[in-house]
């Protein structure tokens, strides 16, 4: 260079070594439930900097925009600061501040009462934490059958349809072998919870180029937007699309026989005698072992042996003279008939029939022109040996545009079925469980009932799998046991609850009215509301009689001002997930992987600068206080003096089993098992804060019957023999209660249910259109209405954010161009979105990629006035909407009058996206802001004034290192995947795996 | 382009000044300079005048005035480095004569030569201020050849309209004057029609498929924007004039800036010398300074950036 | 000066994008947004962050685009489409600043904004065709992608973490970053084999970033040996054919 001084390269000396952090501490992010491995930077105590875990099973390094956004979470001025007591009407927002002392022992008396009287008279809900060991163990001891998480408005439908199929579940329980699958096919999924893990599939998948990725989806953006075939459904139809492909693979013979024979129940005899109380159940041998036909030896057999050869049709006459027929002939007859031939389905799905019979084809090509073998000799449960791994790489993921319709359940199943057909389960190349996956189906003891008495505990979990119609939370009079119906018989298989009932119905006081709703971490109020106006009715009404609230008190813990906390009586203000202990447990909902089990924790990174305390601590201390069995000691003192840490370590399920499965045994030595090791969290801290135990190559791969795996998960205690886990097509379960509704056995559904159970209860997969479309008239209501998740955003909690509200500070209404040309309305306009129970207000966008009878927004963007740390006139507030105002948590009502609950009838998974609804341009006057807006609410005392200009980071800046210059190293995303397709691109970093890093090159 | 006043005014002021400042060195070198020191006074210190404001009001925009002498070191790269240069410079062979020229009297020879030196260093400058638009690729539209005549003549014309109203109030009027304002306005006039006819039919190579590189094959059309409210770019970059408003005000601009003057220059001239004359040209400059004000405010608000391409715009 | 350096550096750091996995999550946009909050540029300002108007200081933005199919047999697409400063190697934003704030590095062709000598006038915003330059209106100068000059050459951070901010975190691995000047580097290998290319081009500013297109995708639509589009072949005429075929298949549990 020339070197003229007068250069702002002379002139300025960039610091290359900036000291970036005082310490560097490992936690867990929780800026979604995907938990990932963080490292959070330290400087001046304060932030300076949140990266990913490198060395993290589930990130490997990479965060997300949330993660990436933790420090405007942790600094955020909506975070509430001290206990809360309400001093004015609910949702008012007025409330005094008031000492923890007084607000846990207000919140003791309370449930201490009702606990002395009537135990179900408290309703105890909790959102997406990851608690649920703790809080549904806490519920049992209450003695409170009321008890639930979010999951039944989520995505119970996968959860059950998996579990109750192959013993698994798509959801976060189960993954595609991204490495060596040809054939991905995703439904419904525009984040997941598994968001890293997907996106960094999906991006592997990609690179690598081998395999062919169709998204099943009505909108083309995110993961479809990178698919190699985008196949825009008509919302709702799945179920029809997939039967379609059934129908195309077994009418030309190609699917895995060798599968279906080895380990599923197609090969078992199904009794064929209409009108008995056995029909449809599985013939049995006086074992009870369930019987088939074995070609070999000419005779029924114990279809659990291992040396058979069953036959999967003919008819067969059992000992008994009746029939019965290989639970494949069944479902082969029923896929096989016309009426899921693509030309008949086509039309319905708005797929065309090419289309259809192309991506069966492709699926048939995947599976079995391209299978491949891994040479890893492995063990069968029967304990032969087998030279190597036989995979179809055909592998499919589903989530919650399957879940949320009426008819998802069944949908779900039947996605099952065509990975079954295919031999596609966890093989290699396919979807793969994620260990502790596979469990037995069923895997836990049924709903515990609870006696009813007072001051008692339940006899069992709250939640559980209902096997059979003796099972459900029902009276002698049929009627519903639990304060949301779940396993009642509208919902018999509400394995998660129904959390989206329960404000509705303790205001209805139907089934019975309550005492306390107890609520942890969910905006019931608001997003996760279905019908928003008329739960903020539910639970601002009060009886004109007495005058009195009908939902007489509400508890609340929130760590920030959501829209849910001005309608509680009393509120315990939560820590951010930084400043906490938290335990990620394979006891709750697992951070494990397809490559083997792991668990972790959340340490407190920083002090709170508030009077707040972790929920955990605050519900053992409430327990201890109530002498809650488990929680107290003999002398009356707290069990786990040292909050949630001292539960963490020290609380056992089951011998040797406790909260962390990790470096547990007096000497830290054992995993799975083992007493508890008062070290146990150090030895977390030290590994990053997880645990993870990579499975060996021969366990891998057929964990349902891979005698090596089993016999490992069985000294894992999470299960309880190392019998095979047979997968099952044929649900024996489902056609137990529709025998129930065909008047057999003890516990029968009352008359007016035993249709819907009939139809329902199918044992094989069957589709109905969802119920919202069958009973609204669709020439008034033409549209679909769907949301999407916001990769950058979640759920509401993402808007008090400096950062992310920057992206998404307000959401419009997507509309396909040709609809909006045909609708006369152009982009910014602004209409009515009109379902059949409400209106909303909103502006349109119009896109290309959305099937043109669908209409869409961002989830969870809009907000209410006054809450979140905003301004009032935000565009969340003033431009921002849900379709939550116009979903209806009910249906139409029935013949009788009666009204079901808008969801699954055999999970009750609430159905958000069965929403139907016409578009009417707003009238010129009507313009400008969004509507219903529902007033403003007043800010808690004490939430900090939010700066006009925020300058964070200023003071981070480190003084110089006096270093200049140095090296740069490459690094190539996904290099080990380049690498195996591009010649001369060479070792190096990649993915921060440090065993990929190569030389520095400068 | 957003159109912030302080840049409208300073290229104005500052034009027409430089303008004033060049003709009045003209009349020096060409030893036709009125002979009333008031004259002087009063001329001279309107054009350092405008262009001191000028320069000062551009400052007002910076985020950093008190750093505003850094700008003079880029001279061999940066067309705004050399226009502050060339301003600060062309003070003082003008200062030198208008000094002469007032207190001596005196504006042949020497400071004849000075005279020539300082008019061309005023046209000189006001170059620089037009190339720093012209010379921007990412603003097709100021790319136009037209743009730097444009600022010459509009500079000449609104000085040579100033120096024609002066003369006529010190009764020191010069038919040759009063025709050469004529000349500039028509000149100007001409040129920026021009400009406006191929601004508004060229739109640059730049379009959404090339600031995207998706456009082999296909329409491409933006689905969303990075966040869902405004930025500084769109804020500085993103400014859009509806086409009907442009064209109002332009003809406005065009009768204010152009006709109006023109129409009284060719009044004084035929008119000749007299307070009418005096009035026509007062009213004349009062027209014409609103117009040139409406005429820059055009330039800015209707340039298209192309950031807008990456913004929902399919062409800039 | 800030006339461009003599001779274009050797090393020319970089980032090449890969349209074809982008996914649009913006996870490169906010940690960009977190690590220079307190880096080389801290702070990222931002105005009414929790207001009517919020807007702040990023260095990276992500647009979503759709392209439809104009061609027979192609389908549209949803392409999502990251953005920062490309450290041109004939940078206008640099030769424009009367100052010398804007500068490019001859060590390895990073372009940076000198913040003690910036003015703050904003014509190297006006001159980048891009919009990579950032204006913090608090503090008077201009911002811009630094390309983590303060990260990737950290020797107090563990060596995985010296890379660009938004490359480290890109969950689907978009986002490569390396030397475009060195032909042999794994970058510019992967830009030839992939067909990388510059942005606006026409613009003469001869961008270091290169973007991956998105790959073709109908391709993976199979076909038959006959060309056209492949379908299964009924096993037999009717159902009970079919079945005709399984009932004496010898298969072993
Ligand atoms: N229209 C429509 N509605 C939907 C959906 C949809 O797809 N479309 N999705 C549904 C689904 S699947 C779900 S899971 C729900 C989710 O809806 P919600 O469960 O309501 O989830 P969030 O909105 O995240 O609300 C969680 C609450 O927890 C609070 N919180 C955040 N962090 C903490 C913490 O550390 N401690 C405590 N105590 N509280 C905390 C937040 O402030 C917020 O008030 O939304 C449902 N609603
Ligand atoms: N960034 C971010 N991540 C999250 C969350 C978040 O709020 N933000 N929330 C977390 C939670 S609680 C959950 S439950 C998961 C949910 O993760 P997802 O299952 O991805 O949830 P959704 O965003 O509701 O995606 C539903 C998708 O299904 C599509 N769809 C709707 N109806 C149908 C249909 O009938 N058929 C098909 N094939 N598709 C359909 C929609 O277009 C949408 O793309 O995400 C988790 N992860
Ligand atoms: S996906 Fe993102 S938000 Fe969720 S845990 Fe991982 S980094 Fe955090
Ligand atoms: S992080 Fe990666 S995938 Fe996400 S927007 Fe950026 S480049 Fe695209
Ligand atoms: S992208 Fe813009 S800011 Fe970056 S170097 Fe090129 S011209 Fe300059
Ligand atoms: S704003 Fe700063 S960097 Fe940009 S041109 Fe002006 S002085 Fe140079
Ligand atoms: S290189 Fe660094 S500064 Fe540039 S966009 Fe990426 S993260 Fe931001
Ligand atoms: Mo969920």
């Amino acid at each position: 260079m020339d070197g003229d001084p007068a250069s702002g390269r002379d002139g300025e000396v960039v610091d290359t070594s900036p000291m970036v952090a005082d310490e560097v501490k490992h936690t867990t992010c929780y800026m979604c439930a995907c938990r990932c491995g963080i490292r959070v930077h330290l400087k001046n105590g304060k932030i300076r900097y949140i990266e990913g875990n490198p060395d993290h099973p589930i990130n490997r390094g990479v965060l997300c925009a949330k993660g990436s956004a933790g420090i405007m979470q942790h600094y955020s001025p909506a975070r509430l600061r001290k206990p809360l007591l309400r001093v004015r009407d609910r949702g008012a927002g007025e409330f005094r501040e008031i000492e923890w002392d007084e607000a846990l022992s207000i919140a003791a008396d309370w449930l201490r009462r009702i606990r002395k009287t009537d135990p179900k008279r408290l309703a105890f809900f909790t959102g997406r934490d990851q608690s649920q060991a703790l809080t549904g163990w806490w519920a049992s001891q209450f003695g409170t059958p009321n008890y639930a998480a979010h999951g039944g408005f989520c995505s119970v439908n996968m959860a059950a349809a998996g579990i109750y199929t192959i013993g698994g579940a798509f959801w976060e329980f189960g993954e595609p072998d991204w490495e060596h699958t040809r054939y991905f096919m995703m439904f419904g999924v525009a984040e997941d919870h598994d968001s890293n893990p997907i996106k960094m599939g999906i991006g592997r998948l990609k690179t690598l180029g081998k395999a062919k990725f169709v998204s099943v989806n009505p909108v083309r953006t995110g993961y479809s937007a990178v698919a190699d075939e985008w196949i825009g459904v008509r919302p709702g139809t799945d179920g029809l699309l997939v039967f379609s492909l059934i129908h195309e693979l077994l009418k030309a013979d190609r699917i895995d026989w060798e599968f279906l024979v080895r380990y599923t129940n197609a090969s078992w005899l199904v009794i064929q005698d209409r009108g008995a109380d056995d029909d449809g159940l599985f013939a049995r041998d006086e074992n009870g072992n369930p019987l088939c036909f074995d070609r070999a030896r000419n005779r029924l057999a114990n279809a659990l042996d291992a040396e058979l050869q069953p036959a999967l049709v003919g008819r067969r006459t059992l000992t008994d003279g009746r029939t019965a027929v290989p639970a494949f002939e069944l479902l082969a007859r029923r896929y096989m008939d016309d009426r899921y031939a693509p030309d008949a389905v086509a039309a319905t799905i708005g797929v065309p029939s090419a289309t259809i019979r192309r991506i069966a084809a492709e699926l048939a090509h995947a599976a079995f022109a391209q299978q491949i073998e891994l040479d890893i000799p492995w063990t069968d449960w029967a304990g032969r040996e087998h030279d190597r791994m036989i995979g179809r790489p055909v592998s499919m993921h589903a989530m919650r545009g399957i879940s949320a319709h009426s008819n998802g359940f069944h949908t779900c199943r039947a996605i099952h079925l065509l990975q079954i057909l295919l031999g596609s389960i966890d093989c290699p190349g396919g979807f793969r469980y994620k260990a502790p996956f596979p469990k037995p189906i069923l895997p836990a003891p049924p709903p515990a009932a609870g006696t009813g008495r007072p001051d008692t505990p339940l006899d069992g979990a709250p939640l559980g799998f209902p096997a059979r119609p003796e099972d459900l939370l029902v009276d002698a009079t049929g009627a519903p046991k639990r304060i949301d119906k779940a396993f009642s018989w509208e919902y018999p298989l509400a394995i998660h609850g129904m959390m989206h009932m329960a404000i509705h119905n303790a205001w209805k006081a139907d089934p019975y009215a309550i005492d306390t709703l107890f609520l942890y971490m969910a905006n019931m109020s608001w997003n996760s509301a279905m019908n928003v106006p008329g739960t903020i009715h539910a639970l601002t009404d009060r009886d004109p009689a007495t005058g009195e609230y009908r939902i007489p008190h509400i508890i609340y813990s929130d760590a920030y001002y959501s829209e849910m906390v001005p309608y509680a009586d009393l509120v315990l203000p939560d820590t951010t997930y930084l400043e906490r202990w938290d335990c990620i447990s394979l006891l709750d909902r697992p951070i494990g992987s397809a490559e083997g089990p792991a668990d972790s924790i959340r340490q407190p990174v920083l002090e709170p600068d508030r009077d707040v305390r972790p929920f955990q601590d605050v519900l053992l201390d409430l327990g201890a206080r109530i002498g809650l069995p488990g929680m107290t000691r003999r002398d009356g003192s707290p069990q786990y003096p040292g909050g949630y840490a001292d539960y963490m370590i020290n609380h056992e399920r089951g011998p040797g089993i406790g909260p962390l499965a990790g470096w547990r045994g007096h000497d830290g030595r054992s995993h799975g098992r083992g007493e508890p090791n008062p070290e146990q969290l150090n030895r977390y801290i030290e590994n990053g804060c997880f645990w993870h135990d990579p499975l060996p190559a021969d366990r891998l791969y057929f964990k349902h019957a891979n005698l090596g795996y089993l016999n490992y998960a069985q000294d894992m205690g999470w299960i309880a023999n190392n019998r095979q886990i047979v997968l099952q097509p044929y649900s024996e379960t489902l056609q137990r209660f529709r025998l129930a509704a065909r008047g057999h056995g003890e516990i029968q559904p009352p008359q007016r249910e035993r249709d819907r159970i009939e139809e329902h209860f199918d044992p094989l997969p069957t589709w109905h259109a969802p119920f919202e479309e069958s009973a609204v008239n669709g020439t008034q209501f033409p549209f679909h209405a769907l949301t999407q998740r916001p990769m950058h955003m979640y759920h509401s909690w993402g808007s008090q954010n400096a950062w992310l509200r920057q992206i998404s500070a307000r959401n419009r209404l997507y509309v396909a161009r040709a609809t909006a040309e045909r609708l006369g309305v152009a982009d910014d306009d602004w209409v009515w979105v009109i379902s059949h129970h409400g209106r909303v207000k909103t502006q349109v966008r119009l896109m290309e990629g959305v099937n043109p009878d669908t209409v869409w927004t961002w989830n969870a963007i809009g907000k209410r006035k006054g809450v979140w740390g905003l301004d009032p006139d935000a565009p969340e507030a003033t431009r921002g909407f849900l379709l939550n105002h116009i979903i209806s948590e009910l249906l139409p009502p029935r013949a009788d009058g009666y009204r079901y609950s808008n969801s699954d009838p055999v999970t009750g998974q609430a159905a958000w996206f069965d929403l139907r609804v016409r578009i009417e341009k707003c009238r010129p006057g009507e313009t400008g802001e969004t509507e219903p807006a529902f007033g403003s609410i007043a800010a808690p005392p004490g939430m900090p004034r939010t700066p006009r200009i925020m300058r964070y980071g200023e003071d981070l800046r480190p003084p110089f290192s006096g270093r200049t210059g140095g090296r740069h190293r490459e690094f190539i995303g996904n290099r080990a995947e380049v690498m195996a397709t591009m010649p001369g691109v060479a070792a190096g970093a990649s993915r921060a795996k440090p065993d990929e890093d190569g030389d520095d090159d400068s | 382009m957003h159109p912030a006043f302080s840049v409208i005014f300073f290229t104005t002021a500052s034009g027409a000044g430089y303008g004033l400042l060049f003709l009045l060195c003209l009349l020096g070198a060409a030893g036709r300079f009125p002979s009333d020191p008031w004259f002087g006074v009063i001329a001279f210190g309107l054009a350092f005048g405008l262009v001191s404001a000028g320069l000062l009001s551009s400052t007002f925009h910076l985020g950093h005035p008190e750093r505003a002498w850094r700008a003079f070191t880029q001279w061999r790269s940066s067309w705004l480095s050399r226009e502050g240069i060339a301003a600060i410079v062309t003070y003082v062979p003008t200062g030198v004569f208008a000094a002469a020229a007032i207190l001596l009297g005196r504006t042949e020879g020497i400071f004849a030569a000075v005279a020539i030196v300082g008019a061309l260093s005023c046209a000189v400058t006001v170059y620089c201020t037009a190339k720093i638009y012209a010379s921007l690729r990412a603003i097709p539209r100021w790319t136009s050849a037209w743009v730097v005549p444009g600022y010459l003549l509009l500079g000449l014309a609104t000085g040579a309209l100033l120096l024609t109203f002066l003369t006529h109030v010190f009764g020191a009027a010069q038919r040759s004057i009063d025709s050469l304002t004529f000349a500039a306005f028509a000149a100007a006039a001409l040129v920026k029609t021009s400009y406006w006819r191929s601004m508004l039919a060229t739109s640059g190579e730049s379009t959404a498929a090339s600031a995207t590189g998706l456009g082999r094959p296909g329409l491409v059309r933006l689905l969303d924007a990075p966040h869902t409210e405004s930025n500084y770019l769109l804020q500085e970059m993103g400014y859009r004039v509806a086409r009907r408003h442009a064209d109002r005000l332009r003809i406005i601009a065009g009768l204010l800036l152009f006709a109006v003057p023109l129409a009284s220059t060719l009044g004084t001239t035929i008119l000749g010398p007299g307070t009418t004359a005096v009035f026509v040209a007062g009213i004349s400059v009062l027209s014409a300074s609103i117009g040139v004000l409406i005429e820059r405010w055009l330039f800015f608000a209707e340039a298209r950036h192309t950031v807008t391409l990456y913004y929902g715009e399919n062409t800039a | 000066m800030t006339s461009l350096p003599p001779r274009i550096p050797d090393r020319q750091l970089g980032l090449v994008i890969d349209l074809d996995i982008c996914v649009g999550c913006h996870a490169c946009a906010v940690n960009c947004k977190e690590w220079n909050s307190g880096g080389h540029s801290a702070p990222l300002t931002d105005r009414d962050p929790y207001g009517a108007d919020p807007t702040g200081v990023w260095f990276n933005r992500i647009h979503s685009f759709e392209v439809d199919a104009q061609e027979e047999g192609k389908r549209g697409r949803t392409v999502h489409f990251p953005k920062s400063c490309l450290h041109c190697a004939d940078a206008p934003c640099v030769t424009v600043c009367p100052t010398g704030a804007s500068y490019k590095r001859e060590e390895d062709g990073i372009v940076l904004v000198n913040a003690d000598w910036c003015i703050g006038c904003k014509l190297c915003s006006w001159a980048c065709p891009y919009g990579a330059r950032e204006f913090d209106t608090d503090d008077g100068v201009m911002k811009k992608c630094t390309l983590c000059v303060d990260k990737i050459y950290n020797e107090n951070l563990p060596p995985e973490s010296r890379v660009p901010a938004c490359v480290a975190t890109c969950p689907v691995g978009a986002r490569h970053f390396g030397d475009l000047g060195d032909p042999d580097s794994g970058v510019s290998k992967l830009v030839a084999a992939r067909g990388g290319y510059d942005l606006m081009p026409e613009q003469r500013c001869r961008p270091t970033n290169k973007y991956l297109p998105p790959r073709r995708r109908e391709d993976k639509d199979l076909r038959d040996d006959s060309g056209t589009t492949a379908r299964l072949t009924p096993a037999a005429e009717n159902i009970d054919g079919v079945f005709l075929r399984w009932v004496d298949r010898l298969l072993s549990r």
